[in-house]
C-alpha cells in the first residue's frame, strides 16, 4: 500500500481540530447534526463541550441511525483468553512483562474445552485473545487454535500482538474472520511514556497493524482507543480520522470501533486523563452519527446500568459473561501455571503468588465490572426491546 | 349479488409467476431486523407474503437444531416460501458454497442472491452475481439476483437463467425509495422475467410508486421491521402493494406537465 494511515496522521491538522472543537458554538453543533454526511469537522464539533449540552439531541439522532441500519438487534461475543504470556511493558496493562503475574498459554486442547463451555452458554462470535509473546504465542499456535475453535464455532476474530501480512495469512485460512488492534492512545508523546519495552513501542507499525489485517484477508476488523491514557477528545478525532481512513481505503471489511475505559487490573496503574459516563455517552454517539454503518462494541469493563443505559444509543455488539484471563471458563490450564522471567519459565516464587496459585487460576489482565451470565444479559437486552443475536456468520464465507 | 362478485373478482390483481410457481402476494418480506422473532413472525402473517427471505448466515445450516440460530423455525415453511438469501457472500464462490449448503440443510433450491463485497452501502457486485447466476442455474438452482438498477445487467442475468431480476430502488436499509427509477423503467420495459424491485422502500407509497411503474412484485425488509409497530405497517405495505398492482392493470392516466381542460385550437371544429 503505497499511502498508510501512519504517514497520512503525520500531517492532520490535529491540534487545529482540538481546539476548534473546543471552542464549538451551539448553532454549529446542530448545523453538523442535520448533515447527510459528516466531516472530521463535524466530528469535532459533535464531540465538543457545547455539544455535550445538546445531548439528548445527538443521542435521538444515533438511536434512530443504529435502529435504521442495524434493526432492533444486538450481536453477542464473548473474549476466549488463550495467553497471558507477553514482552511487553504496558504500564496500564496486567498482563505487562514486568508483572510478577500467575501465567499460562493454554493448550489446543485447553482451547476446546474453553470453547465447549462458549458454546453451551450460547456463543457462536468468538474472540480469541493473547498477549504478545512470539514464543509462546506464535502465528502458528494461533492457526491451529483458531482451526479447533472452528470446528464449533463459525465466526471467530484474534485481538493479538501485531504481525507482518504474511504472518496473518495461515490464520485467515484457518477461519479467523476479525482481527481487532487498539492503538491505546493515538498521542505520540504520551505513546512511549507507557509502552516502556517490547515491539509495541513502535507507535507507527501498531497503526498500521488494520491495514495489514486487511490485507491478509481478515474481513471484520476493530479498532479503538483506550480511554484514560491521553485526553479523550483528541483520541477521538485520531480515532475517527482512522475509521474514515480505513473505511476509504479497505473498502471490503467491515468496522467495529470499541471504548474501552481503563480498569483496574495488577501494576496498580491509575489513569491518567478522566472519561466521564455523559462524556462516554458523547463519544459513541458522536461516532454513530459520524460513521452509521460501523459497528460498535460495548465490553463488560462497564458496569450493568450503564451498560444497558448504552445499548439502545448506538452499540451493536456486546460481549457478556467475559473472563479475563487464560483458562477463566474452565479453569483449563490450571495445571501449568507458573511465572515468566525473561523469557523463560520459572516455577511460581514467593508465599503470596504461591497462595494464588493455590487458587489454581491465572491473572486477569483487568477485573470486569458485569458480571451478569450471558443468559441474563441476553434477557435484558431482550426486555429492552432488542433480539440477542448469537450467529451472524457461517463458516461457508470463509476463505 | 352475482354482479358484485363479478365487481370483485375483477379487483384482484393478476397472480405473480416465477419459476413456475404462482404467488397472490406481490409482496416479499425480509426477516433480519426484527426485535424479536415472534415480533418477526407477527409481521410475516400480517403482511400476507408468500414468499419471505432469510439470511444464511443467521441460520443454522449444519443440522443440529441450534436454539442460538433458530430463526428458521419461526417461519412456518407451509405458509411461506422460504428464499435464503446469501447476504455476507462477497464473491460467486462464496454464495454457491453457501445456497449449496441451504439446499443440503433442507431448504428450498431456490436463492435470493446477494454478493456485496462493501460493507457499508451493501452494493452488489455485478461480476460476481453474474458468475455466481452461472453456476447455480447449471446447479438446477431458481436464482433470484440482488442487482443495481442496470439495465444491461438485468438482461445478461435474464440470458444466464435467473428467475427474476431484482434491481434496488436505494441502497438497503436507506429508505430513501425509487431513486433510481429511469433505469428501472428500462428494466421494466425490457424484461423478460419478473422484475422485483429490492431494497430502499422506506414507506408504503414508495412500494405503491414501484408497483405503479409495473414491478412485478418488491421486497421490503427494514420499513416494516423496525416500524414501531411491524404487523401495522406490514398490513400498510401490503395495501400499497395491492393498490399499486391494481393502478398498473387498470391503466394509469399518463402525466403530463400541464393542465388540458379545453382544447383551444380545436374547438372551433365541434
Amino acid at each position: 500500500m503505497a499511502v498508510s494511515f501512519a504517514r497520512e496522521f503525520r500531517s492532520l491538522p490535529l491540534e487545529a481540530l482540538l481546539k476548534r472543537s473546543l471552542g464549538t458554538p451551539s448553532a454549529a453543533v446542530c448545523e453538523s447534526l442535520a448533515r447527510p454526511a459528516l466531516s472530521l469537522h463535524d466530528f469535532a464539533r459533535l464531540v465538543s463541550p457545547a455539544a455535550g449540552e445538546s445531548l439528548e439531541m445527538i443521542a435521538r439522532r444515533s438511536h434512530h441511525l443504529t435502529q435504521q441500519r442495524f434493526g432492533k438487534v444486538i450481536r453477542f461475543f464473548a473474549p476466549l483468553y488463550l495467553s497471558n504470556e507477553c514482552i511487553n511493558n504496558c504500564s496500564y496493562c496486567g498482563f505487562s512483562r514486568d508483572n510478577p503475574i500467575l501465567r499460562v498459554t493454554l493448550a489446543v486442547e485447553d482451547v476446546r474445552r474453553e470453547t465447549k463451555a462458549l458454546v453451551q452458554q450460547g456463543f457462536r462470535n468468538i474472540l480469541l485473545v493473547a498477549g504478545e509473546h512470539p514464543k509462546f504465542v506464535s502465528n502458528r499456535y494461533l492457526a491451529e487454535c483458531t482451526r479447533a475453535l472452528h470446528e464449533a464455532v463459525p465466526g471467530v476474530s484474534l485481538e493479538v500482538g501485531p504481525m507482518e501480512t504474511d504472518d496473518y495469512r495461515p490464520i485467515v485460512e484457518a477461519g479467523a474472520e476479525g482481527l481487532v488492534v487498539y492503538q491505546e492512545t493515538y498521542d505520540r508523546q504520551v505513546y512511549p511514556k507507557l509502552h516502556t519495552a517490547g515491539p509495541k513501542r513502535n507507535f507507527e507499525w501498531r497503526m498500521e497493524t488494520p491495514e495489514r489485517a486487511y490485507a491478509a484477508g481478515f474481513r471484520r476488523i476493530g479498532v479503538g482507543a483506550l480511554y484514560g491514557l491521553a485526553d479523550w477528545r483528541f483520541e477521538a478525532l485520531s480515532l475517527a480520522a482512522h475509521v474514515d481512513y480505513l473505511l476509504r481505503n479497505c473498502w471490503k471489511a467491515q468496522f467495529t470501533i470499541s471504548f474501552p475505559r481503563l480498569r483496574p487490573c495488577a501494576g496498580e496503574f491509575q489513569p491518567l486523563t478522566h472519561l466521564s459516563n455523559r462524556e462516554l455517552v458523547q463519544l459513541i454517539c458522536a461516532f454513530r452519527v459520524m460513521f452509521p454503518d460501523v459497528g460498535l462494541v460495548l465490553s463488560t469493563r462497564e458496569p450493568p446500568e450503564l451498560r444497558d443505559r448504552l445499548i439502545p444509543l448506538g452499540i451493536t455488539l456486546i460481549s457478556a459473561g467475559s473472563h479475563t484471563e487464560p483458562g477463566g471458563y474452565t479453569g483449563a490450564g490450571a495445571d501449568k501455571l507458573h511465572q515468566t522471567k525473561r523469557g523463560r519459565i520459572v516455577p511460581v516464587e514467593n508465599a503470596q503468588t504461591a497462595a494464588l496459585a493455590g487458587r489454581a487460576q491465572a491473572t486477569e489482565q483487568f477485573n470486569i465490572a458485569d458480571a451478569r451470565s450471558p443468559r441474563e444479559v441476553a434477557e435484558r437486552v431482550r426486555r429492552l426491546g432488542y433480539e440477542p443475536v448469537w450467529k451472524d456468520w457461517d463458516s461457508a464465507l470463509a476463505v | 349479488m352475482l354482479r358484485h362478485i363479478g365487481l370483485w373478482m375483477s379487483l384482484q390483481n393478476q397472480p405473480l409467476m416465477i419459476a413456475g410457481r404462482l404467488f397472490r402476494s406481490r409482496l416479499i418480506v425480509g426477516t433480519g431486523k426484527f426485535s424479536s422473532p415472534e415480533a418477526m413472525s407477527d409481521a410475516l402473517k400480517a403482511s400476507g407474503a408468500e414468499m419471505v427471505t432469510v439470511a444464511l448466515r443467521r441460520a443454522d445450516l449444519s443440522g443440529r437444531r441450534d436454539p442460538f440460530a433458530n430463526i428458521l423455525e419461526f417461519i412456518d415453511s407451509s405458509s411461506f416460501l422460504v428464499l435464503p438469501n446469501t447476504s455476507g457472500a462477497m464473491n460467486a464462490e462464496e454464495a454457491v458454497r453457501m445456497a449449496r449448503l441451504a439446499v443440503a440443510a433442507g431448504l428450498p433450491n431456490w436463492v435470493k442472491l446477494e454478493i456485496h463485497p462493501d460493507p457499508r452501502y451493501l452494493l452488489p457486485d455485478p461480476v460476481e452475481t453474474l458468475k455466481a447466476t452461472e453456476a447455480l442455474v447449471s446447479e438446477g438452482f431458481v436464482v433470484l439476483p440482488y442487482i443495481n438498477a442496470d439495465p444491461v445487467l438485468a438482461k445478461r442475468l435474464q440470458d444466464a437463467g435467473a428467475a427474476t431480476v431484482m434491481p434496488l430502488g436505494s441502497p438497503i436499509g436507506s429508505n430513501r425509495g425509487v431513486q433510481t427509477r429511469d433505469q428501472i423503467r428500462i428494466i421494466l420495459e425490457q424484461a423478460t422475467v419478473p422484475v422485483v424491485v429490492d431494497a430502499g422502500l422506506g414507506a408504503p407509497s414508495h412500494a405503491a410508486e414501484a408497483m405503479e411503474m409495473g414491478a412485478d412484485a418488491v421486497l421490503v425488509n427494514t420499513a416494516i421491521a423496525v416500524a414501531t409497530d411491524p404487523p401495522r405497517m406490514a398490513v400498510a405495505f401490503r395495501m400499497a402493494v395491492q393498490a399499486g398492482r391494481a393502478a398498473f392493470e387498470s391503466g394509469l392516466a399518463a402525466q403530463q406537465e400541464t393542465a388540458s381542460a379545453t382544447s383551444p385550437l380545436t374547438a372551433f371544429l365541434d
